[in-house]
C-alpha cells in the first residue's frame, strides 16, 4: 500500500486571480481516511489557507459536497482507498458559482426551496383539542424516501439541465416539494402545483437521471419528478373534464 | 381550457413514446428488414389492402403514426433547447416541432380516411 | 438566479464556469442520455415511412409494388436497419424507466419495480406477437 497520495485540488483566491488555478498536495495514504480527512490534513500541517464546507463528517449535514474526480461526491464519504490509483482531483461543485477554493454559493439553491414551500400547508388548521395527526405506516411510506435529502446539492451538480438553465428549480426542491404533497396532513398540493407547473419548474426535466445516481441518501429525485408530471398531467385531465374539479 | 399546456405535450409525448416503444420495432423490423430481405413472404397486395380499409385498422394506423410524431416533437425540441443551447430560438423551435408533428398527423388522417 | 452580485471589497468575485455546448459528450451518461433523446429522430423517421407506405397500398397494386422494391434498396435498408437498432434502443430505455414514473400500490405497498418493467415487456412482446401474426397470416 502506498505512503502517500496526491489530491489536485482547485484553488480560486478571488483577491489574487481571475480564474481558478490547481495545488497539489502530498497527503498520507490512510486506508480508513476520506476525502475530507485528506482535505483537513491539508489545512491544518500543509496549507491553512484552503477553504471548504464540511460539519458532520457523517453523511447527513450536507455541507462537504464537491467534486471528486470529476463526480459530484460528499467527500466525508469518499474513500481515499476507492480512488482508482493517480491523483485525485478534488474541485468545488459543478454548476454553482465559486466564492473561494472549494466554497460554493447556495442563494440559488435555497431561494428556490423556499418557494415550494417545504412544510405542511393547512387550509383549515386543527385545532389543539382534537389531539395529533395519526399516520398509518403506510401513508409515512407515501413520502418518506423523499424526505430523506440533506440538501447537499450533489443532485443539482450532476444535472445537466440545471447547468445549462441556471433558472431550473432543480431535482432536490422539486423533490421536497413532493415530499409534502402525498403527506396525508397536507392541503398544500394545488399551491404547488401553481408553483411547479411554470416553465422553470418539473416540466424543464427531461429524465437524464443523474440526480438520482448522485444522491448519497436514495430520494431518488428523478422518480419524485416524474410522479409528479404524471399526477400533474392527470389533473390537468381531469379539469378538462365537465365534472372534474379544479 | 387549463392555462398551462404543458401537462397536455407531456402526455402527448408519453402515449407517444408508449406506442412507438410496444409497436415500431416489430412493424419496423417485419417491413423495414424481414420482407425487403426475404426472410418473410410479403403480405398480398389483396389482403393487406382489405386489412387496412378496415375502420379498426385505419384508427390503429392513424394512433400508429400521429401518437410517435408528437412524441418525436416534445422530445427534439428540448434536445435542440438543451443538447444545441438555442434558447433564443425556443418559440421558434416549438411551433417547427409540434407545426411539423400536426402537419403529419393531418396528413395521415387525410391518407386513412380516403383510402380506397 | 441569485441576486445580481455588486462585486465590491466586501462581495467576493465568484467564477462562474461555463457550461460547453459539448457538455453532452463529458461523461458517458450523458451521451446515452443525448442517444436515447436521438432515438425520437428515428421514430419519426419511422412513422413517416407507415405513412408512405399505407398511401402506397391505396394508390393501387402497381405503387405497392414500387414501395416494396423501394425498400429493398440498400439506402433503405441502411437506414431501416439503425432506424431499428435507435428504436429498439428507445424501448427498452422507455420499459426501463417506466417503474420510476408509474408507482403503483397495492394493498399499501409499492409494487417492485422489477415488475413494472416485467409486465411492459411481457406487453411488448404479446403484441408484437400478435401484430406479427396478423400481418403474416395469408
Amino acid at each position: 500500500m502506498p505512503q502517500t497520495v496526491t489530491l489536485s485540488v482547485a484553488r480560486y483566491r478571488p483577491e489574487e486571480e481571475s480564474e481558478p488555478s490547481v495545488q497539489t498536495y502530498e497527503v498520507p495514504f490512510r486506508k480508513d481516511w476520506v476525502v475530507l480527512d485528506a482535505l483537513n490534513y491539508i489545512k491544518d500541517q500543509l496549507d491553512g489557507s484552503l477553504s471548504f464546507r464540511w460539519s458532520c463528517r457523517m453523511g447527513v449535514c450536507g455541507s462537504c459536497g464537491m467534486t471528486v474526480n470529476g463526480q459530484p461526491r460528499l467527500t466525508c464519504a469518499s474513500f481515499l482507498s476507492a480512488e482508482p490509483p493517480g491523483p485525485i482531483r478534488v474541485e468545488p461543485l459543478r454548476y454553482f458559482p465559486v466564492i473561494r477554493d472549494l466554497v460554493v454559493d447556495i442563494t440559488d439553491f435555497l431561494t428556490k426551496l423556499k418557494k415550494v414551500k417545504p412544510w405542511i400547508v393547512r387550509q383549515d388548521e386543527k385545532p389543539l383539542a382534537e389531539g395529533e395527526y395519526l399516520q398509518t405506516p403506510d401513508q409515512l411510506d407515501a413520502y418518506k424516501q423523499f424526505s430523506m435529502c440533506i440538501n447537499c446539492l450533489l443532485c443539482y451538480s450532476a444535472c445537466p439541465i440545471y447547468g445549462l438553465e441556471p433558472t431550473f428549480i432543480g431535482p432536490a426542491a422539486i423533490a421536497l416539494a413532493q415530499r409534502y404533497n402525498p403527506d396525508s396532513r397536507d392541503q398544500g398540493s394545488a399551491e404547488r402545483l401553481e408553483i411547479l407547473s411554470h416553465h422553470d419548474g418539473m416540466w424543464q426535466c427531461t429524465f437524464v437521471g443523474e440526480c438520482t445516481k448522485a444522491c448519497p441518501k436514495h430520494v431518488d429525485p428523478a422518480g419524485a419528478i416524474q410522479q409528479y408530471k404524471l399526477t400533474s398531467a392527470t389533473h390537468w385531465f381531469k379539469t378538462l373534464l365537465p365534472w372534474g374539479g379544479r | 381550457m387549463a392555462r398551462p399546456i404543458t401537462p397536455f405535450l407531456w402526455l402527448l409525448f408519453s402515449a407517444g413514446g408508449t406506442v412507438a416503444a410496444l409497436f415500431f420495432p416489430v412493424h419496423l423490423f417485419l417491413s423495414g428488414l424481414a420482407v425487403p430481405l426475404g426472410w418473410l413472404p410479403a403480405p398480398s397486395y389483396e389482403r393487406l389492402h382489405a386489412l387496412v380499409e378496415h375502420p379498426l385498422t385505419r384508427l390503429y394506423l392513424f394512433v400508429l403514426i400521429s401518437l410517435p410524431l408528437f412524441h418525436w416533437a416534445h422530445r427534439f425540441r428540448y434536445t435542440l433547447y438543451d443538447g444545441l443551447q438555442l434558447k433564443h430560438l425556443t418559440a421558434l423551435i416549438a411551433v417547427l416541432c409540434y407545426g411539423a408533428a400536426l402537419i403529419g398527423s393531418a396528413l395521415a388522417a387525410y391518407t386513412l380516411w380516403s383510402f380506397s | 438566479m441569485s441576486a445580481p452580485a455588486g462585486y465590491t471589497p466586501y462581495h467576493p468575485r465568484w467564477y462562474r464556469r461555463r457550461v460547453s455546448v459539448w457538455w453532452w459528450l463529458e461523461s458517458r451518461s450523458y451521451t446515452g442520455f443525448v442517444l436515447r433523446e436521438v432515438t425520437s429522430v428515428f421514430v419519426a423517421f419511422f412513422a413517416l415511412v407507415l405513412l408512405w407506405q399505407v398511401h402506397a397500398l391505396g394508390q393501387g397494386p402497381a405503387a405497392y409494388s414500387r414501395s416494396l422494391a423501394r425498400l429493398q434498396t440498400p439506402l433503405f435498408l441502411a437506414l431501416n436497419g439503425v432506424a431499428l437498432l435507435f428504436v429498439l434502443f428507445h424501448s427498452v430505455t422507455w420499459f426501463n424507466l417506466a417503474p420510476t414514473a408509474m408507482v403503483v400500490r397495492l394493498r399499501g405497498k409499492r409494487v417492485p419495480d422489477l415488475v413494472i418493467a416485467g409486465a411492459n415487456y411481457v406487453a411488448w412482446l404479446v403484441l408484437s406477437a400478435a401484430v406479427a401474426a396478423i400481418l403474416l397470416r395469408g
